[in-house]
């Protein structure tokens, strides 16, 4: 099927806004390539979970492509329309399952050296888009907060190598008190400035009982249930007789809430769809709290682009050596404190990182707190790159610093 | 829709072939302050720091990463402490590669598979397919009338089964190598074959938790393995009980290989290290300690076996490398996705006979050079590869 046959049936199997939104696009969609389109119809189909700052980006992609004069489209299209894709790729359904399809136009751009020209030709446009629409400052100054290393006592590792060039080493921060000071910064921004989906507070354990109502809430814990049903869901599928990689994908491509015990509608059908996600397109978030801490931290910061996000690194379960697991193959699984501070160090890092593409980055502030113990590094205008402090230090005058 | 923004530290770096050469720079300084090494143009054509002169029977061993491993956790300053055997041991006995591209697939086996052939093969990574191309094992075989038990494979998992013989109608069935996968073998030795709590032992691999591609290629089964290695099955398992990962495991039938046949071409490629696919940044450094330290030990093997001591080149290799922190579309490295720059920019370090000590080479490369370098230096003619031969160790 060519987009240039697209109708309004087509897009009958899309939830109720993403259909609205892909018929009301309907004439700009007929005129993009097959190599482009499905990239398109993967954010509409997905449209009605999707976070505020999302729509808004998806909205202005669409103003901008439908103010592209002829030629100037054809000339912005020109390296999709020219992808070789495979007739088995084209004649697939990339309208109901333009997820799949891209898994599969991936696949093919490898194997056919393409890749290199889509992902050049993908930047070029997307800076293309970001200069036609330049994205506002937010309200107020971003926050990250990172809180690594919970349960350990004593240190092997050296932590903060990457954040301290950043900003500013202090290594004698009172830890008393501290995490509450945190979660009271938190509230207290999520209260004085409202924004949807503005304020998140991301746990690999339990979420603390201190956050606040305005405050998004994320946690390992608390999807237990859904991760447990799904990896059932997988082993099931792994072990048919049927299994292929195809099948296992197309389930992780089309799992809801409902099959997790989640609900389907309501208030929290957009954070439920993002939980989801996380456990279906992140890698080792079902089995590693650290990497799901990360891995939410960065999906947050990508689509729902908070003004404050706090990431607590929990310790994650203990990866055995081979020889434990051959000999006690039945044992408890047990934690490990110790490597998920080191995860917890370098996923503070890409928390920051990942902040820091976001707008008003050079107002952006970031601290992350060895917790419990008396070390944190603070990045920000506030703090000079690559310094050190060995004054005492409470936290919550860090935070007022930050904040 | 696609792709966002994206922070670049090489900044006036703004070609790929810049980028590439930045990152080679980067490993040399650092080269020079931790080992003292030089630049290879400098000693180009002299004698200073070669080995002893060539011998006649010439052996070879390649060792291959599938998880590559970035510059910010091995060469840079931050990594230095996880690679003390490659820097302090065989770095002042090596020529090191300090810019080799992978222009092609950033998939472990189809990597691997390139690095064989040395063509850049095009084919799924998750398909139980030979390589189209004929594999260094072929050459090597063919052209110096080698029996099968003087090339060997040691794999990580169940995709590199059929890595042994190509699919080229000139050569393929029975003109390989035998290809053990240890995983395999450990799962055939266990109480009920593997099955039931060991699961998550014998994965077979960590970039896609779904892949078990049918048997089939050229492998050793554990019959065979007990009667080629004088290893019974019980003293397998029992020795597997005391090793920490499957690399190890790797390592030991190498060990086992070297000791009975003593192969003329020996391919080993580690795994531990893309544990990175997890996310799990502290096992991904255990993963490249672990590689580190196996590197050593194998060296050391090497020249404690009269087989092997004096006679033997020793390649050590990432199949690629892995995404970089700066690249938007990645998740650092945790992947290689992104087919950035530093994910195609690896290194290499070569040891052995001839081959100029210390001595760092800036020029880019490819792993595609691997094989005609192997074929000059034992005697065979790849003429299949697009490599060309790197002077500097032959």
């Amino acid at each position: 099927m060519s987009p240039k046959e697209l109708t309004s049936e087509s897009f009958a199997r899309y939830p109720v806004e993403g259909q609205k939104l892909a018929v009301s696009k309907i004439a700009l969609l007929r005129n993009l390539p097959l190599g482009f389109v499905p990239f398109v119809l993967k954010e509409v189909i997905a449209y009605d979970w999707k976070f505020p700052a999302e729509r808004k980006e998806l909205e202005q992609q669409f103003s901008y492509l439908e103010s592209l004069p002829g030629e100037e489209m054809r000339r912005q299209m020109a390296v999709f329309a020219q992808l070789r894709l495979s007739p088995a790729l084209e004649a697939s359904d990339w309208v109901d399952f333009p997820g799949q399809f891209l898994e599969q136009l991936s696949a093919q751009l490898w194997a056919t050296h393409q890749m290199d020209a889509f992902r050049a030709a993908s930047e070029t446009y997307m800076q293309t888009v970001f200069a036609k629409f330049p994205q506002g400052v937010p309200s107020i100054p971003r926050l990250g907060i990172a809180v690594i290393g919970q349960g350990v006592v004593q240190k092997r590792y050296a932590l903060f190598r990457k954040l301290s060039r950043e900003g500013v080493y202090f290594h004698q921060v009172k830890a008393k008190g501290g995490l509450q000071s945190i979660m009271k910064t938190v509230n207290a921004r999520a209260e004085a400035h409202t924004v949807p989906y503005g304020h998140w507070y991301i746990d690999g354990g339990e979420t603390a009982a201190l956050a606040g109502s305005a405050v998004t809430c994320v946690s390992y814990q608390a999807l237990a249930p859904a991760r447990a049903m799904l990896t059932e869901k997988m082993r099931k599928v792994y072990t048919s007789a049927n299994f292929s990689a195809e099948a296992l994908r197309t389930l992780l491509a089309q799992i809801g809430p409902q099959e997790l015990g989640m609900s389907a509608s309501g208030a929290d059908a957009v954070l439920d769809r993002f939980a989801i996600s996380l456990l279906t397109e992140g890698s080792g978030t079902q089995i590693f709290s650290t990497t799901f801490v990360q891995w939410a931290a960065r999906e947050a910061l990508r689509r729902a682009q908070p003004v404050t996000l706090l990431a607590r690194y929990m310790p994650r379960q203990r990866e055995k050596p081979m020889n434990e697991l051959l000999l006690e193959v039945q044992a408890k699984p047990e934690s490990d404190p110790h490597g998920s501070l080191i995860d917890g160090d370098m996923g503070a890092y890409y928390t920051w990182l990942n902040q820091q593409r976001l707008t008003g980055a050079d107002q952006s502030s970031f601290l992350v707190w060895f917790e419990d113990h008396g070390e944190a590094v603070a990045v920000g205008p506030a703090f000079p790159r690559g310094t050190e402090e060995r004054k005492s230090v409470e936290i919550h005058e860090l935070l007022a610093r930050v904040s | 829709m696609l792709g966002s923004g994206y922070l670049n530290p090489w900044a006036g770096a703004n070609s790929t072939r810049e980028v590439s050469r930045a990152i080679s720079l980067s490993r040399r300084d650092f080269l020079r302050t931790a080992t003292g090494a030089v630049a290879g143009s400098a000693l180009f054509g002299s004698m200073a720091g070669r080995g002893m002169a060539l011998p006649r029977s010439k052996k070879a061993i390649v060792v291959t990463f599938g998880g590559g491993a970035r510059d910010d956790e091995t060469f840079a300053l931050d990594g230095q402490e996880n690679i003390p055997h490659l820097l302090h041991d065989l770095m002042p006995r090596a020529t090191f590669f300090s810019q080799v591209v992978n222009r092609g697939i950033l998939g472990h086996y189809v990597a691997t598979a390139s690095l064989a052939t040395g063509v850049y093969e095009s084919f799924n990574n998750f398909a139980a397919v030979p390589p189209d191309f004929p594999t260094v094992f072929e050459y090597f075989r063919k052209d110096l009338k080698r029996p099968a038990s003087d090339a060997w494979v040691i794999a990580p998992s169940n995709g590199f089964n059929r890595i042994g013989e190509s699919g080229h109608r000139s050569y393929g069935a029975g003109m390989g190598a035998g290809v053990i996968l240890p995983k395999r073998l450990l799962a055939a030795a266990l109480p009920g074959g593997g099955g039931g709590g060991y699961d998550h032992l014998l994965r077979d691999n960590y970039e896609s938790a779904v892949y078990s591609p049918a048997v089939g290629g050229h492998e050793l089964e554990m019959q065979q393995l007990a009667e080629v290695l004088k290893l019974s099955v019980n003293d397998f398992a029992a020795h597997a009980k005391s090793l920490a990962s499957p690399d190890e495991l790797s390592v030991y039938i190498a060990r086992q290989l070297m000791r009975h046949l003593a192969p003329s071409l020996l391919w080993i490629t580690l795994h531990d290290i893309d544990i990175a696919h997890s996310g799990t940044f502290s096992l991904y450094l255990d993963g490249i300690k672990r590689s580190d330290r196996l590197c050593g030990e194998l060296w050391s093997a090497i020249e404690n076996d009269p087989e092997y001591a004096g006679k033997t080149t020793m390649f050590i290799l990432p199949d690629f490398g892995r995404d970089s922190d700066i690249s938007a579309g990645g998740n650092g490295f945790q992947h290689h996705r992104t087919g950035d720059p530093v994910s195609r920019t690896t290194w290499m370090m070569a040891m052995g006979p001839g081959v100029r000590q210390n001595v760092v080479v800036e020029r880019p490369v490819e792993s595609t050079d691997l094989v005609p370098t192997l074929g000059s230096l034992l005697g065979f003619n790849p003429h299949l590869s697009t490599g060309k031969p790197l002077t500097e160790v032959l």
